[in-house]
């Protein structure tokens, strides 16, 4: 029973990440917007949130800077694509790339330096509680606030007149045009969400799972939210099941070790990217549900004229 | 007010100024950063962007770079303009250098000439076997090739990995995860004496002009152009579009292949987890900045080449992290899309766009 109960607090804690950045760039695709630049993002915000958390000896600061910072590179993304109209696909690997080198850059100063963490919540009585208690009440906060996060996420989607205004932009731009609305301001606001997201999942990286920094280290998880949003077809309660699914995928390598699996460890490293290749696969084999599920004007520029 | 309006044709100027004009602004925000890096930013760019080429050796070191950017990028290039998105390049170039360095190790005693072009060849294979995976799950399954190419970069990293550590470990290596270093007959022979330029930069050069007469004047480069720009004429014009898929995927990985072995059987002379320093990721890059067009991209490797070697010298020279490079990368990028706006579109003073009114740019 304890061993089931550690598998579930760790699952929850791998897919943490994945659950803040896959929500987050949901609501960016929602809007019509796709940007690749996930990775880049998140690591931006483990870079800035472990810097600041080393130096103020905060790690709740350190997680606000990791947001600020990450929402600050998307405006970059934001500029070049709704203000000048460039392809979302290359602009996205551009900040990608420039979030990994920027990452590099201001973290040379951090690499093996310790930080206090932010430790896992155990919640005063209720953690006591035979098998609920651990089951519930004793996780990383930062595990609460995701949750937190679906719950918001998927009520301004579907359950306010924002929500619906986001996702008409993203359905028809044109039609939330003519009808008085600022496609592109609200675009610019999703994008930063999502960047705000990508950046408190780097941060729960860097100053709550690990809590370390090293270079690269959100190790291709940007990219599997983005394969995890399609996965969802842009349903956030999917890409929540998803982003567990795939955290109890990365957590494989550390249980085949202690079965006494005897493969070398490179091939369980593997698992996690072949799992999304393989899911990919399977959930796009149906061309229609792709279709009728992805914000119709998803990756297109708009251009109100003048 | 100044606004942005639809330029009646594609302004042909602007596409090839725009490159330009991004080294240009990439070489301001450098002027801003090492300013407040606290370095003089004109010693600064004394280290970065002259010192390293001001000497034989240093130019031979620009071509060394630049060899394995326009290979891999002129391979990109040709995906690209047929909307067939292969990011996974880098993923390729190891697996290309496996298999050609696999060749070189299972014949370490060879001295047989034609061990070298095998292995250029099954780094080829190697690189076009990598890309094919993309190829199938995008035409069997829909599957959208950017992320499973770039997860398989991860797959081959871990691959390599594995390789180095294991099977091909050197025995006499002090437990280094690397290989045996390559024999002579596995090495690329040096085109200049005293340096590291070798071989390899003809095979790109040659690659580079094949992807020129590809382009420009086979009909099979002509139908992928065609179903880049305009898919739905394409589609009706009989152009399949999942043999558009299969070639752009395959010329690419076959590209980052060959660059791949090459690097093992050039400068680095064994397998290494650190074989590439993300040429495969920088080619990228390269295949912007050069317009996707094979001469552009000739010229566009010579500047990400620079990039690599400034960050190395400013890391001597002026104490900066080498990281700088990647910083550069980017802003480079960042600065070409922004340029490019100018493309499709012209500056003129515009009204307030008032949204309540329906507009016709539908």
């Amino acid at each position: 029973m304890d061993t089931a109960l550690q598998l579930v607090a760790l699952t929850l804690a791998a897919g943490t990440p994945l659950v803040f950045a896959a929500l987050g760039e949901l609501v960016t695709e929602k809007s019509g917007v796709l940007n690749l630049g996930v990775e880049g993002m998140m690591l931006v915000g483990a870079v800035a949130s472990f810097a600041v958390a080393a130096t103020t000896k905060s790690p709740w600061l350190g997680v606000a800077a990791g947001m600020a910072a990450a929402a600050t590179v998307s405006v970059i993304f934001a500029v070049i694509t709704l203000t000048l109209m460039a392809n979302q696909v290359a602009t996205g690997l551009a900040l990608s790339l420039f979030g990994v080198g920027l990452s590099a850059f201001l973290g040379l100063d951090y690499v093996s330096v310790v930080i206090e963490g932010i430790q896992p919540l155990a919640i005063p009585g209720l953690s006591d509680l035979p098998f609920a208690g651990k089951l519930l009440f004793a996780h990383n906060p930062l595990v609460y606030l995701s949750l937190v996060l679906f719950a918001l996420v998927h009520g301004f989607l579907y359950h306010t007149r924002a929500g619906l205004v986001l996702r008409a932009v993203g359905e028809s731009p044109q039609s939330a045009h003519a009808i008085g609305y600022h496609v592109v301001a609200i675009r610019y606001l999703a994008v930063m969400f999502g960047g705000a997201c990508s950046g408190l999942a780097g941060a729960y990286l860097a100053v709550a799972y690990t809590p370390l920094w090293v270079e690269g280290m959100t190790a291709g998880r940007g990219w599997i939210a983005l394969a995890l949003v399609v996965f969802a077809t842009w349903k956030p309660w999917r890409a929540l099941a998803g982003a567990y699914l795939f955290g109890g995928v990365t957590l494989a390598q550390f249980q085949a070790q202690a079965l006494g699996l005897d493969l070398p460890s490179q091939f369980l490293s593997m698992l996690p990217y072949l799992a999304t290749i393989a899911v990919l696969a399977v959930i796009s084999r149906d061309a229609t549900t792709i279709r009728l599920n992805a914000p119709a004007s998803l990756g297109k520029p708009f251009h109100a004229g003048a | 007010m100044i606004g942005l309006e639809v330029r009646p044709e594609p302004s042909r100027l602007a596409g090839w100024l725009s490159p330009l004009a991004a080294a240009a602004a990439t070489l301001l925000i450098g002027f801003v950063v090492f300013s407040l890096l606290g370095k003089d930013p004109l010693d600064a760019f004394h280290a970065f962007f002259v010192k390293p080429i001001d000497s034989v050796y240093g130019v031979s070191e620009l071509l060394l770079k630049a060899s394995p950017l326009m290979l891999i990028a002129t391979g990109l290039a040709i995906g690209y303009r047929a909307n067939v998105w292969n990011i996974g390049a880098e993923g390729q170039l190891l697996v290309g250098a496996i298999a050609g360095g696999g060749l070189a190790l299972a014949f370490h005693d060879s001295s047989s000439p034609l061990l070298l072009p095998a292995m250029l060849a099954a780094g080829a294979l190697g690189g076009m076997a990598w890309a094919a995976i993309p190829a199938f799950l995008r035409t069997r399954f829909n599957a959208n090739e950017i992320l499973v190419s770039l997860m398989l970069v991860y797959v081959a990293g871990h691959l390599l990995s594995w390789l180095v550590h294991g099977p091909w470990r050197d025995p006499e290596g002090f437990n280094f995860p690397q290989s045996k270093l390559f024999h002579d007959a596995a090495l690329l022979p040096a085109l200049i004496l005293g340096t590291r330029v070798n071989v390899g930069l003809l095979v790109a050069l040659a690659v580079v002009a094949a992807g020129y007469v590809f382009i420009r004047k086979s009909l099979l480069g002509f139908q992928m152009r065609v179903a880049g720009l305009a898919p739905a004429a394409a589609n009706y014009a009989g152009i399949s579009s999942r043999r558009t898929i299969w070639i752009g995927m395959l010329v690419g990985g076959a590209c980052a292949g060959i660059a791949g072995i090459q690097e093992a059987a050039g400068p680095v002379g064994q397998l290494l987890p650190t074989l590439s320093p993300g040429y495969g990721f920088a080619a990228i890059i390269v295949a912007f900045v050069g317009r996707l067009h094979p001469i552009g991209i000739a010229f566009a490797s010579l500047l990400l080449s620079l990039l690599y070697l400034g960050g190395e010298s400013a890391q001597l020279n002026l104490g900066l992290p080498s990281a700088v490079t990647g910083l550069f990368q980017g802003t480079l990028l960042f600065c070409l899309l922004a340029a490019d706006v100018f493309i499709h579109y012209r500056l003129r003073r515009a009204r307030a766009v008032v949204p309540a009114q329906p507009s016709e740019a539908a």
